[in-house]
């Protein structure tokens, strides 16, 4: 199924999520406010989303971005959902209860990024040990042991 | 195999019998070859009744170290990810760049990527066949394993000059050309490959005690192996017909002809199985891609070394060992990537390890661990 078909789907079975749509890099990409990603969530699995490929978080510094990518085994297509947070509230539903898949992947954001999904059965560390203080990945992280590279270029 | 006693609990069971709970921490030190991970089970005599499994021990921040570096002098810290299959994140993170920097590739180095991905892939399932059947005791199966790997890694070696990180695959093409010779060196190897294939089936899984370690262990079915975002063979072991080879096709594997072997029943041997025969697919799409490979640049003319892609995201994917490795690149106009994330398919298949080792004895648990081929560089990242 190419871009254009799915979404067509996409307003032919979910005209909720469909004007959400949009295209970046020759991916399919849907923007979902937080109060209806578990909702969202649900709605395209019974689209045929059965597959939970990817979750990951980009921190552009004013606010914080979940990425979602779900993949359809029977449309042979992929989507990326996206989900935008505020920095100072980093609160997501967690999506476990949808796609187990989500399991050890949101653990592992909320571990470098300190995004909290509520729901989330078992939120621990996974990657850094639990007394580590902070995390990581944020852009504003800052420890005295971190070595900048020199600019050589 | 470390095993430490972490507590033992004294209960009555509902018979009023007097049952004790170990908890029983395995590793992190090398449990069994596969890497550094490990493991508290909890146990009910010799059955498990609770696993959790812990990762995390060889985390190095790659994810993090990338934001400071320049797209090129990140491919190095690709290879350092799933070092037993260094070629595919290679090529994973270069498919992310090319396409957030709109560069295009020659035919050649594709066929090239194509090949020594294929290389790869022998060399990475016959590791983890090596590595299942010294856990289930079969060690001379592993010493045939790891000489048909140390064949690839010779070939690899010829190519690019290094045995295990290897850096060939770049932004845009491959870092050499092949040597003179090459070619038909991998020819006489494809040819040899499959008679020691054969003779690998019949030597581990024809073998009455590995089937009786290996078979109706870990069973995984085939739905959950979706819900759980598990890829290659660890899911087509259970019937899951996903191969993105075949069914999102990226360089020029459409133009091949091969098979996608898929298990039945979603247990330890047939995911071991799987693995074996995409081994010999795998001589077949090589064989393939040498006679239709182009003459021509191995790089495109005039590619800048600082690549600086405009603000915006990419993932791109491919068919790894291991399942899908995908990699998500963000970009903000600077040379450096602004953020990488990469979609590890151990680190997805191990999260099933907990859930599958449930019910079997302690011996069992490192079967499924090794049914699942895990590499821990990939895992932790």
């Amino acid at each position: 199924m190419n871009l254009e078909q799915l979404r067509d789907r996409l307003a032919e079975l979910s005209p909720r999520l469909y004007p959400l749509f949009s295209l970046e890099f020759g991916d399919a990409v849907i923007g979902v406010e937080r109060d209806q990603l578990h909702d969202a969530a649900l709605e395209l699995r019974e689209l045929g989303f059965d597959r939970l490929g990817m979750v990951t978080a980009v921190d552009y510094v004013d606010w914080m971005v979940l990425v979602y990518r779900l993949q359809s085994r029977s449309m042979s297509t992929a989507l990326f959902v996206k989900c935008q947070l505020k920095r100072d509230d980093l609160v997501a539903p967690s999506l476990v209860d949808v796609w187990p898949a989500a399991l050890w992947q949101e653990r592992e954001v909320y571990d470098l990024f300190g995004v909290d999904f509520e729901g989330h059965p078992d939120l621990r560390r996974i990657m850094l040990p639990e007394e580590f203080e902070g995390h990581p990945l944020r852009k504003d992280y800052d420890n005295p042991r971190v070595i900048k590279r020199p600019d050589y270029i | 195999m470390p095993v430490e006693v972490l507590s033992r609990t004294q209960t009555t069971n509902d018979e009023g019998r007097a049952v004790e709970e170990l908890v029983v921490n395995v590793g992190p030190s090398h449990p069994s070859t596969h890497g550094v991970g490990r493991v508290v089970v909890h146990l009910d005599g010799d059955i498990v009744t609770h696993a959790d499994m812990m990762v995390g021990y060889l985390h190095r921040g790659i994810e993090k170290m990338v934001e400071n570096r320049t797209y090129l002098q990140v491919v190095p810290l690709t290879d350092r990810l799933d070092y037993v299959g260094s070629m595919y994140a290679n090529w994973a993170y270069c498919r992310a760049v090319e396409r957030l920097a709109g560069i295009r590739v020659p035919e050649r180095a594709e066929y090239l990527r194509v090949i020594v991905c294929e290389l790869q892939r022998i060399a990475s399932h016959m590791m983890g066949l090596g590595a299942s059947s010294a856990d289930t005791g079969a060690f001379s199966a592993f010493v045939y394993a790891f000489d048909e790997r140390e064949r690839v890694v010779e070939l690899f070696e010829d190519l690019c000059g290094a045995r295990l990180t290897y850096n060939y695959v770049r932004p845009g093409g491959v870092s050499f050309d092949a040597p003179e010779g090459w070619t038909e060196r991998v020819l006489e190897f494809t040819a040899k490959h499959r008679k020691a294939m054969a003779e690998f089936d019949d030597l581990f899984f024809g073998n009455v005690i590995a089937r009786g370690r290996l078979k109706g262990v870990g069973v995984l079915s085939a739905e959950d192996a979706v819900a759980w975002g598990a890829s290659g063979p660890t899911a087509r072991g259970s019937g899951v017909n996903w191969d993105l080879r075949k069914h999102d096709p990226y360089s020029v594997y459409p133009r091949m002809d091969f098979d996608v072997p898929v298990g039945d029943r979603g247990d330890a041997y047939d995911r071991g199985r799987v693995r074996l025969f995409e081994c010999i697919e795998s001589c077949r799409i090589i064989e393939q891609a040498i006679s239709q490979m182009p003459g021509g640049h191995v790089r495109p003319e005039g590619l800048a070394r600082l690549i600086a892609p405009k603000p915006g995201d990419a993932y791109d994917h491919i068919e790894s060992a291991r399942g899908s490795l995908g990699v998500y690149l963000v970009s903000d106009g600077t040379p450096r990537p602004y953020r990488m994330h990469v979609r590890s398919p151990a680190f997805c298949n191990l999260a099933l390890l907990p859930k599958l080792a449930v019910g079997h004895t302690l011996s069992d648990l490192v079967v499924v661990l090794g049914s699942l081929d895990p590499v821990f560089g990939e895992v932790d990242r």
